[in-house]
């Protein structure tokens, strides 16, 4: 085993175009294309993609890739929980919570020592669906930065909440669609109204009825039902959720003048907002901002930073700055959990 | 601050006009004095402090920051102050906003404080406001200071929703506004029933202006040719010209828009000449050699910061006028526009002046006889003018001088606009109400291109057609999309297989801008050509034929092309 404590960290995990690959270990983790044995940090789908031979993921990501892919979305599926730690040839795995979205984990990998951390996508602030991020030890930290400028502060989600209450007391015969990713956000949304107060029925876009569900079955989201089987009478003062791509189709037609409304920490930049037409953009963000990057890099202790996707160059020069070794990955295929690019047959009108 | 700053913010991606009324409305009720008066006045440009300059805030927030990450960051936003709102370092981290939000500075402490502050004190009473405030807060600061709050609401609609506070009418308030000064406590009182309405002090106010409806072929049937008068319908910009004495014998000259905006400031060489007591109706134009200019030539000297001598000399402005609404002290609004009429001829030739004349009657007897003279204005007296007219005023010779838009008193009877068949190519979402559907339209004309017959375009356009044909369009847009840039569809047009739009359009211009070298005036869809394939469209040499005519010859070309048409024949011929 002594040829494993001369082991560099990029023999321990390699970034490969399916991912990043641990070769000592046997497996890829969040493969972008199909591979033998699949670690997934959570269930979005440029993480947590179908047909690898063997999955490892939390039991909850277990199930919300079941939701979207059927049963057959892998050969085997084992379940772990968030710190049990397991032996894979001779390296060590386990998964701790991401803060991200129900059963998002990120992935400590250790051998010889070495100890890398794949934190997927995660953030720092207190969600009511999921658990709160761990910081966890190591010596490379490989960190998303889908928010990596300083620009990016998304401040409080219950203001944001507010502002959304607020103007739907201001006008009460017009219906509030919030766009909001369909696994999280828009879960997250749903229960921040309720902490918020707000005790009507919330009204769901079809495509996010069964992941939901799921969570509901977990946690108190209160009265929901589906924007389908509603009469426009009933959607009067009606707040709703959907996919972003649904907020300007045909399916916002049902609505009586609808203002929208669009969950999203990109909503922090003004011309993200008013590109998509989004009339009340609302700072809710399931990512780390500038700060949070920055102090849970520093949190880490990791002398090796690597960045996967999102604005690299700001997070690398602010770590090279501050001494610490730090390089983007330039993983392609992660950042898009939602396909944000429309396509036709995402505009269905029966959603 | 964080009032203010929250309704700009709503304001700036709201889109509707009513929708917009309401989050104003609801800012002035629940906002109390004196900060709801300094908001209104800065919506209504009312606020006069030195503006800070963009290299201030460069010079703040390069104190503050990392200058790579400062680039970075303004590279992606791509504006400065918007940059610098979202970067301000702020102290002890995110969780303590609504501390902030508690010692932020208030916008009368913000609009009260510029005002009397130095240059050199600006600096750090910016920055100090800054710590104070939250994103939001820092923007609509940044905004206010920098002088460039561009949040898409008029003076008019601000006003007219002080207005319906207390159930009022807009020109009541626009009669008492130029004496009125921020922050509008007695506006405010008087609106909601705790004060008398102000008075108005002012020697020279603006008046509302009586406006006309738009005439349809079915309403000459009830209207008698001899009960009304015509005049030349110019194509320029409707003014108030008003002169009055002040108490101490100064006399006060102004020149007023549409809306009441007070333009004096850009046209000094015509007030100069506003050497009489009361307040005339007409129309501002260029006049160069006693010939009237087209709008393309007035559009050159509007908007221009700064009047400079040589623009006075090139572009000269001239006021036409057609209505006296008061003739030294006395008001004759209520007078019948025959008696006004009189009055005002009268009125122009003492005043003798020559930046000041009357705008002719057309003389008619009868409705056809009207239309004959629409159509050809220079063999109906116009002369050399007739190119910048752009229709018929109908006017009722007993009609008094009502503000708004009052019916059946003065008509516009506009000239048949141009129309050109050209090919959709490309579309884009609308917003609002149309956000769901592709209701804005990219149309181009043939052309011949380096690799054979081409589209080109020539226009945008995003209204003229009824919801039924929206409806269409949009499934015509969905179905035939080639292409996708962002937000824009690119829609399949090629010789046989295309969507063909009767566009109509007032005039042309050249245009850098634009690939085609030119630029339509007021274009829209007028009709869906579902009968024409995209190679019957028309050709871009056919437009610059009309260009190189000049715009206001529309005869047909020998050859019978149906390219350049009057739309609807006129009935009445």
């Amino acid at each position: 085993m002594t040829y494993l404590l001369a082991m560099r960290p990029e023999e321990l995990l390699t970034p490969t175009p399916a991912g990043l690959c641990c070769r000592p270990g046997g497996f890829h983790i969040d493969p972008t294309r199909a591979v033998a044995r699949a670690l997934i940090t959570h269930g979005h789908s440029d993480h947590a993609r179908p047909g690898h031979g063997a999955v490892l993921a939390t039991p909850e990501t277990i199930d919300l890739m079941r939701l979207r892919y059927g049963e057959g979305f892998a050969g085997t599926v084992q379940p772990i929980r968030y710190g049990e730690r397991l032996r894979l040839d001779g390296v060590t795995v386990s998964f701790h919570p991401a803060g991200h979205v129900l059963g998002s984990a990120q992935i400590l990998v250790e051998a010889g020592g070495l100890r890398i951390v794949a934190s997927g996508d995660y953030k720092d602030v207190a969600d009511p669906t999921c658990l709160p991020f761990e910081p966890v030890a190591c010596d490379v930290f490989i960190t998303e930065a889908t928010f990596g400028l300083p620009v990016f502060r998304h401040g409080d989600p219950d203001a944001e909440i507010a502002k959304l209450l607020r103007s739907a007391a201001l006008f009460p015969e017009r219906a509030h669609l919030v766009g909001a990713y369909s696994l999280g956000k828009a879960q997250r949304v749903i229960a921040l109204l309720r902490t918020g107060g707000y005790d009507k029925p919330i009204y769901l876009h079809g495509a996010m009825e069964a992941i939901t569900q799921y969570y509901a079955s977990r946690m108190d989201l209160g009265v929901l039902r589906l924007a389908r089987d509603a009469d426009k009478a009933d959607l009067v003062g009606a707040i709703a959720i959907c996919p972003p791509t649904s907020l300007n189709d045909r399916w916002s037609r049902r609505f009586p003048d609808p203002v929208s409304a669009f969950a999203s920490g990109w909503m922090r930049v003004r011309a993200r907002a008013r590109q998509r037409g989004v009339e009340l953009p609302l700072v809710i963000s399931d990512h780390s901002d500038w700060n949070g990057l920055t102090a849970t890099v520093a949190a880490s202790g990791a002398s090796d930073i690597w960045v996967t996707h999102g604005a690299e160059d700001a997070l690398v020069y602010w770590c090279q700055s501050r001494g610490l070794r730090a390089r983007p990955l330039h993983m392609i295929g992660y950042g898009d959990e939602e396909g944000e690019s429309e396509s036709p047959n995402r505009e269905g009108g029966n959603a | 601050m964080n009032r203010f700053a929250a309704l700009l913010d709503r304001l700036a991606y709201e889109p509707g006009r009513n929708a917009k009324q309401r989050l104003l409305g609801n800012y002035f009720r629940t906002t109390p004095d004196p900060d709801r008066g300094y908001a209104l006045a800065a919506i209504t440009g009312a606020l006069s402090f030195r503006h800070a300059k963009p290299g201030l805030i460069r010079t703040l927030i390069a104190e503050r920051t990392d200058p790579t990450l400062f680039a970075l960051s303004y590279d992606y936003v791509g504006d400065l102050s918007e940059t610098v709102a979202l970067m301000w370092p702020v102290s002890g981290g995110k969780s303590d906003l609504s501390d902030l939000e508690k010692r932020g500075p208030t916008l009368s402490e913000i609009v009260t404080t510029l005002a009397s502050l130095g240059k050199t004190e600006l600096p750090a009473q910016l920055a100090q406001w800054l710590d104070g405030l939250d994103e939001v807060g820092r923007w609509a600061l940044l905004k206010l200071v920098t002088g460039a709050l561009r949040i898409g609401v008029s003076a008019r609609l601000a006003k007219t929703t002080v207005a319906e506070i207390g159930n009022r009418d807009t020109d009541e308030i626009e009669i008492v506004w130029p004496s009125l000064k921020p922050p509008y406590g007695d506006l405010f009182a008087w609106v909601e029933g705790r004060a008398a309405k102000p008075e108005s002090g002012d020697p020279a106010p603006f008046r509302p202006p009586m406006l006309s409806h738009a005439i349809e072929e079915a309403d000459f049937a009830a209207l008698d040719a001899s009960e009304f008068m015509a005049e030349w319908k110019w194509d320029g910009i409707r003014v108030q010209a008003v002169a009055g004495r002040c108490l101490d014998g100064r006399v006060v000259s102004r020149l007023f828009s549409r809306t009441g905006e007070d333009i004096s400031a850009s046209f000094p060489d015509l007030v100069d000449a506003f050497r009489f007591e009361g307040a005339l109706d007409g129309e501002l134009l260029i006049m160069r050699d006693g010939r009237v200019q087209s709008f393309n030539v007035l559009q050159q000297r509007l908007n221009r910061k700064t009047v400079t001598p040589k623009l006075i000399a090139e572009f000269p402005a001239h006021l036409r006028a057609y209505d006296l609404l008061v003739d030294g002290a006395e008001d004759l609004r209520g007078e019948t526009f025959a008696v006004r009429r009189a009055r005002l001829e009268a009125a122009v030739v003492r005043l003798d002046s020559a930046r000041i004349d009357l705008s002719p009657l057309v003389p008619f007897t009868t409705w056809s006889a009207l239309a004959a003279g629409r159509a050809d204005p220079a063999a109906a007296g116009a002369g050399l003018d007739a190119e910048a007219i752009e229709g018929v005023m109908i006017k009722r010779c007993d009609a008094p001088y009502l503000p708004g838009r009052p019916k059946g008193l003065w008509w516009k009877w506009k000239r048949d606009p141009f129309v050109v068949d050209a090919v959709l190519m490309y579309a884009q979402r609308g917003h609002g109400k149309r956000s769901s559907f592709y209701s804005d339209y990219t149309f181009g004309v043939w052309t011949a291109g380096a690799a054979g017959e081409e589209l080109v375009p020539v226009g945008k356009a995003y209204f003229g057609f009824t919801d039924a044909e929206l409806a269409e369009i949009d499934k015509f847009v969905r179905d035939n999309t080639v292409n996708r840039f962002g937000p824009v569809r690119e829609v399949v047009h090629d010789n046989d297989r295309g969507l063909v739009f009767e566009v109509a359009f007032e005039g042309l211009q050249r245009s850098t801008r634009h690939k085609s070298g030119i630029a339509m005036r007021f274009p829209r869809i007028s009709r869906l050509r579902r009968d024409k394939h995209p190679r019957d469209a028309d050709r871009l040499e056919t437009l610059e034929a009309l260009l190189e005519r000049g715009i206001r010859s529309r005869e047909t070309d020998a050859g019978g092309r149906a390219a350049l048409r009057i739309a609807a024949g006129d009935v009445l011929k």
